[in-house]
């Protein structure tokens, strides 16, 4: 039993029909409870709930204060390769692009990590493009005990693993994997996904489920927004999410919701969001999953970074660089998209403060972390 | 005053230090609650930098820190935990929280007992953070817990206390201090666990996230010593023990 068998009988066409039926009247109802269910979610997402948007920010802001405090988690991305076996339409590391490729030596691994450390980082998010044989399990039991010198709480996101790999990982200080689905629309998902192991829909949508076999401490899912409508793609996601928090409950979940941005060899056909609507999601995920952080990049821009501080999201990058080794040397022929919110992670922080928030630069420790499942219950 | 192991307290109020927007709110909130025992999550704290934001206002104030382990999601971790944290720190009282369940929070009752016994062994004066149940209340206390925490209610939630009827037996039964933690939102809440009879109470998001943070720990503070004082003055009971001249219940004795 995975996730693949409850995909298996969701309807797309279902959701949709659903969604755009929902009257203001449900946006009322969902409005009113205390705990919400999908489809009280799926009111907050219809194009229904958008006069509504300043009662769920509200609320959006009150659950997250109460929650998480008037803090912000800060993180970086720290990219390792951007080699890539696959070929997606959306991408810039993809295949056939004509790019400068290039994958971090354990020396300039350390490098980067000393480069992050120095900006005051402890949360890290590894990132690569998808190469078995030359970024994967073998490369990855070689970085990771570097990084974790440096850094408490390390995050992946890099190609869907095995679960021996995941586990070894684990043993080896990784905390946390974000494996978004981009869609899980499988026609689209087929047409944007042309070459290389990303084409097994299946296997990627089963990739939580192994990460919650082995007791991962935090997993972190999404769709790629602008592949498909966004609002039956984040449904799908709310989900997925609430199958894995009832089977895998030892682990804590993230959502993100990138946008898809410009890039080399870009797609065409993007079903855009509009900033208002990247709102309603957001306050929407809150309402729903009160207890889920909601991670930002710097795919977006400043002034929008700045007023979703305030309404739902709880961790933010800073200062990220989307090119290997783009920390101790910029290259930007390298990089997987270019960033929109250049601000250092002094500024970001201050903007932070400024919104009467604490920017929280550690909340871990190595101790906690690579523990295997099976100390449960047996202290020495 | 109350006793926890060797040390005597003069405040029965337990302050957190998560959640706070600035740690000079934190700061002055610690000062103004009266607090003498601080509570802060090891895995915050940066350890390797001098002037930790977190550690030294809670020293400037000439507090008590408490530790906790909070992140544990086992026995061993928490253990792992608070070895670090007594090195670090320089301080064996610890907190231990081990919390595997990431929605509520809720603590391992047998992680947790299991960590408590071994730690207690390695010399710590451990407090545990524990669901309101009896009998793992008197299972902590026999492996030499200096204290028990039992929740009011999830942490974070300002619900109350939810669990009432339980915490009273915990009182009732304990023969170390019983501090009433989580759940506690509002001041009222604070003065019904006091009133109770708990020995003291724990308080963060609801002073941290209010809106003056300052002015809410000084209502905290006030709402303990209202509950202390009215417990030790003994509540008069709910029924009426005035003399009246009939009553329902009695007026078939009139008739005889």
């Amino acid at each position: 039993m995975s996730f693949y068998s409850v995909w298996e009988t969701l309807s797309w066409d279902d959701i949709r029909l659903q969604l755009y039926s929902k009257t203001r009247k449900d946006v009322e109802v969902a409005l009113s409870k205390q705990q919400l269910n999908t489809d009280d979610f799926m009111a907050l997402l219809s194009p229904a709930a958008e006069p509504y948007l300043p009662a769920m920010a509200q609320r959006s802001q009150q659950l997250t204060r109460q929650r998480f405090g008037n803090t912000l988690q800060l993180f970086i991305p720290l990219y390792l390769s951007n080699l890539c076996a696959n070929d997606c339409s959306y991408c810039g590391f993809s295949m056939s692009n004509r790019l400068k490729r290039k994958t971090l030596s354990l020396a300039e691994i350390e490098e980067e990590c000393r480069a992050i450390k120095a900006k005051g980082f402890d949360t890290l998010l590894v990132v690569t493009g998808e190469h078995e044989s030359k970024v994967g399990i073998d490369y990855f039991r070689q970085a990771l005990p570097i990084i974790k010198r440096y850094f408490s709480y390390v995050m992946f996101e890099v190609q869907p693993l095995s679960s021996d790999e995941y586990r070894e990982l684990r043993q080896l200080g990784l905390d946390s994997v974000m494996v978004y689905q981009e869609t899980y629309q499988a026609n689209t998902y087929a047409k944007h996904h042309l070459k290389g192991k990303k084409r097994d829909f299946r296997w990627r949508l089963e990739t939580p489920d192994r990460l919650g076999e082995c007791s991962i401490d935090k997993m972190g899912l999404g769709s790629l927004i602008g592949l498909e409508d966004w609002r039956i793609d984040s449904t799908f996601t709310a989900i997925h999410l609430e199958y894995l928090k009832r089977r895998y409950w030892r682990s804590r979940y993230s959502l993100s919701f990138p946008r898809l941005r410009p890039c080399a060899g870009g797609v065409d056909n993007i079903q855009s969001m509009s900033d208002k609507q990247l709102v309603q999601l957001i306050c929407a995920y809150r309402l729903r999953f009160p207890e889920v952080e909601l991670s930002l990049s710097t795919r977006e821009e400043q002034s929008l970074r700045d007023g979703l501080f305030n309404l739902g999201v709880t961790s933010v990058s800073a200062e990220s660089k989307t090119q290997p080794g783009g920390y101790a040397n910029e290259q930007h022929e390298l990089e997987q998209f270019s960033i929109d919110d250049d601000r250092t992670v002094n500024e970001v922080a201050k903007a932070i403060k400024a919104k009467g928030l604490q920017p929280v630069w550690q909340d871990w420790l190595n101790e906690l972390s690579a523990m295997p499942p099976e100390t449960f219950s047996s202290p020495e | 005053m109350f006793r926890i192991a060797d040390r005597d307290f003069q405040s029965r109020l337990l302050i957190g230090t998560g959640k706070y927007s600035s740690a000079n709110v934190m700061q002055e909130s610690l000062a103004a609650s009266g607090s003498e025992l601080v509570t802060l999550a090891l895995k915050r704290v940066q350890l390797d930098r001098p002037g930790d934001d977190i550690v030294t206002p809670i020293q400037n104030l000439g507090l008590q820190l408490l530790p906790n382990t909070s992140g544990a999601k086992t026995a061993q971790e928490a253990i792992f935990a608070a070895r670090l944290a007594r090195e670090a720190l320089g301080t064996h009282w610890l907190k231990l929280e081990i919390h595997p369940d990431p929605n509520y929070l809720l603590p391992d009752p047998i992680e947790t007992l299991n960590a408590a016994e071994a730690l207690v062994k390695e010399g710590f004066t451990v407090l545990p953070y524990c669901g309101a149940d009896p009998v793992l209340c008197k299972r902590l206390q026999d492996v030499g817990c200096a204290a028990v925490m039992p929740l009011g209610a999830p942490i974070g939630s300002n619900q109350g206390l939810l669990t009432r009827d339980f915490l009273r037996i915990i009182i009732e039964q304990a023969s170390v201090p019983v501090i009433v933690d989580a759940g506690i939102g509002a001041p009222s809440h604070a003065v019904e666990a006091m009133e109770m009879g708990a020995d003291a109470v724990l308080v963060n998001t609801a002073i941290a996230t209010a809106n003056d943070p300052v002015a809410m720990s000084q209502a905290f503070r006030n709402a303990v010593i209202a509950g202390r004082m009215a417990y030790e003055a003994g509540l008069s009971q709910n029924a009426s023990l005035k003399a009246t001249a009939s009553s329902p219940l009695t007026d078939f004795l009139e008739s005889l």
